[in-house]
């Protein structure tokens, strides 16, 4: 996508929602759902848009870990580390899905396809360890579960 | 002539396959010439068992579980849409004991209706709670929330009655009504089983709170690793407001009620209240001092009801059956039902709904059937993470908010997480602190520093490093902690991690 394609879609986003009451994070959701990151070009279209300084629309991506300023790879893959989870093996499933992958949380594989995140609870406490790729949860994920899900993404990393 | 076969549409299920299930039921009815009417319900909420698949035959629904794609030829050789006996055959669904034994009042059309029909919520004496609190004053359903004995159900369980009593006595030109379902604790899944469910009742609760305190908006903050509770509960808002159920015009009464849902970004400390209104107004999600009350200074400076999933809903029942009825529920100051959910290492899990009262033991091993790995029981974290670690020996406390209160315990949202014998509890506390550091919203030094501080410190004492002169230090940065931060994700840090140290020194190397 070049730079006018992103800078349009952006402007159009914040046609559309920046009279909302607290426009801000249905904003970022918005262009990150379009875009797949919240690019730094947006950022001070965003301030002018809500008069925010660039500073406090910084702070705003920056706090929340759901937004990225960098584009993910081709597959988004949460694997969650809290207590419920943690109860049945998630751990060990952690340490295997990094060996798999071959990366540490907050990387991408070298070949593009999988993004690799924590995440702190998916509401599937009953039937862990959860993962979710993408948009789609997935419970007692053991490690040879997870190889196969990844094989099924065609991820070979 | 047609049979209704239900799937649920919930995440556990559809993590567990309930999806390829559903596709799988359509193209075998299909293949062999039979008529089914494929409903997408809630989970039931007995996630062991899930996919549940349950048939409506002449003597009532009928449920088989858990059923995999494999499974599904065989069913329908063995008559599956006349209820036909199989291996995963469970018998009329509400005769389940699991189910059977619960007193389900916030999750009564769980898995029952189809959550996106005004007409099965209807039938199930959904908006009953609405139709009667638009022929009171809004002191008058204020007093009825009141005489329930209701409290907050997100984990603070402040009675809900004075909080709405608050924003109803604060003139302002506009008042909100906000719900939090951010239920971002470890262990806990009963607000994302409601929105997924029975998204009406939640929507009815807000319009009632609303019409009590004067409030013509109100927000629901959904936290967004909740995609599909998200998107159920925009269908519905949707749904209620076509039916004129939300909108200028509520039931044609002249007055006014407008819902929104909103999309949390992944911050753990926007379910505390404050944060949770810094976030909605487009912040940082910081935690504001407190005065003033969210109640007389809320969204937007104005006066706000903000309250967990779970106690909106509630008010929908209370409002339809009546005050006395939910205050003969439990006892004491713990008065009505809890929704608890069996989480982590546990065989049967799933939410139970009970009213106040019965041991935690009891829960554990007659609903939860023990631990799953088979493994004796270690350690139960009870009020998510940042409540206390119980040892097997103390779990004969009554699900009470006071009685776990007196055992420095937390009963909070209800979610209840079982360790097996495989827990090394340094490593829990461990997680206790860097679950803080990621988490902090970084307003208060003993946090945003402590936690830091509190993960190094335990793993000098888990390498033997000075192990006794870091375990005072330990419990220092604990009161450090707890009497230096500004909220509970501070402050309570310290609990499962002195819960820790107290209970399981051996793991400490005592």
């Amino acid at each position: 996508m070049d730079a006018d394609t992103v800078d349009s879609r952006v402007a159009n986003v914040l046609d559309r929602l920046r009279h909302l009451p607290g426009a801000l994070l249905p904003i970022l959701h918005e262009i990150q759902h379009e875009l797949g990151h919240v690019p730094a070009t947006a950022v001070p279209a965003i301030a002018a848009a809500l008069n925010l300084s660039r500073a406090e629309v910084h702070g705003v991506i920056s706090f929340y870990h759901h937004f990225r300023t960098s584009p993910a790879g081709e597959h988004l893959v949460q694997v969650c580390r809290a207590e419920a989870c943690q109860a049945v093996g998630s751990r060990a499933l952690e340490a295997h899905v990094k060996q798999r992958l071959g990366i540490e949380f907050g990387a991408t594989t070298a070949d593009g396809k999988v993004t690799l995140q924590p995440v702190y609870c998916l509401g599937n406490c009953a039937c862990g360890p959860s993962v979710q790729v993408d948009d789609q949860l997935h419970a007692r994920v053991s490690p040879q579960s997870f190889d196969n899900l990844l094989a099924k993404l065609g991820g070979n990393s | 002539m047609s049979v209704r076969v239900f799937v649920p549409g919930d995440s556990t299920a559809c993590a567990l396959g309930a999806d390829q299930v559903a596709a799988a039921l359509v193209d075998q009815a299909r293949s062999r010439g039979l008529d089914l009417d494929l409903v997408r319900n809630g989970s039931r909420g007995l996630f062991w068992l899930e996919p549940l698949i349950e048939v409506e035959t002449a003597a009532g629904r009928v449920a088989y579980g858990p059923v995999s794609v494999a499974d599904v030829a065989e069913l329908f050789d063995r008559d599956l849409l006349a209820g036909g006996e199989h291996p995963l055959a469970l018998g009329p669904t509400e005769q389940i004991p699991y189910l059977h034994k619960q007193t389900r009042i916030n999750f009564a059309r769980a898995g029952v209706i189809d959550p996106l029909s005004i007409t099965d919520y209807r039938r199930t004496g959904g908006f009953a709670g609405l139709d009667r609190a638009l022929t009171l004053s809004g002191q008058q359903i204020v007093d009825a929330i009141k005489t329930s004995g209701l409290r907050g159900r997100g984990g603070a369980a402040f009675p809900a009655g004075i909080k709405w009593q608050t924003v109803l006595d604060t003139a302002a030109d506009q008042k909100y009504i906000v719900c939090n379902a951010d239920e971002g604790d470890s262990g806990t899944f009963a607000d994302r089983l409601l929105l997924e469910a029975d998204p009406l009742q939640l929507i009815e609760g807000m319009t009632i709170a609303g019409l009590a305190v004067g409030a013509t908006r109100g927000y629901v903050y959904v936290r967004s690793e909740y995609p599909r509770a998200f998107a159920v509960l925009r269908a519905a808002i949707a749904l209620a407001r076509e039916d004129g159920y939300l909108g200028p015009d509520v039931c044609g009464s002249g007055r006014a009620f407008e819902l929104e849902a909103r999309l949390g970004a992944g911050a753990y400390i926007c379910g505390e209240e404050t944060s949770l209104l810094e976030s909605l107004e487009g912040r940082r999600g910081l935690v504001r001092a407190k005065p003033p009350l969210p109640a007389i200074q809320g969204l937007f400076g104005k006066p706000t009801v903000i309250n967990n999933v779970l106690t909106l809903a509630s008010a929908a029942a209370i409002l339809a059956r009546g005050a006395d009825w939910y205050r003969a529920l439990g006892s004491g100051r713990s008065l009505g039902t809890l929704p608890m959910q069996l989480s982590g290492n546990i065989k049967h899990g799933g939410v139970v709904e009970l009213p106040f009262g019965m041991s935690l033991r009891a829960l554990i091993e007659d609903f939860g059937g023990g631990t799953a790995s088979g493994r004796p029981l270690r350690a139960v974290q009870v009020g998510g993470p940042l409540g206390a670690y119980l040892s097997a020996d103390e779990l004969d406390l009554p699900l009470d908010y006071e009685a776990f209160a007196a055992q420095r315990a937390m009963l909070g949202h209800g979610g209840v997480v079982v360790f097996d014998d495989s827990v090394d509890m340094a490593e829990q506390a461990r997680f206790a602190m860097e679950f803080c550091v990621a988490e902090s919203c970084g307003k208060c030094t003993p946090c945003r520093i402590g936690s830091v501080r509190g993960v190094e410190v335990i793993d000098r004492i888990r390498a033997d490093t000075e192990r006794t002169d870091n375990l005072l230090l330990l419990k220092e940065l604990c009161d450090t902690m707890e009497y230096g931060s500004l909220c509970a994700m501070g402050g309570l840090t310290p609990m499962p991690v002195r819960s820790a140290v107290e209970k399981f020194p051996e793991d400490f190397g005592a």
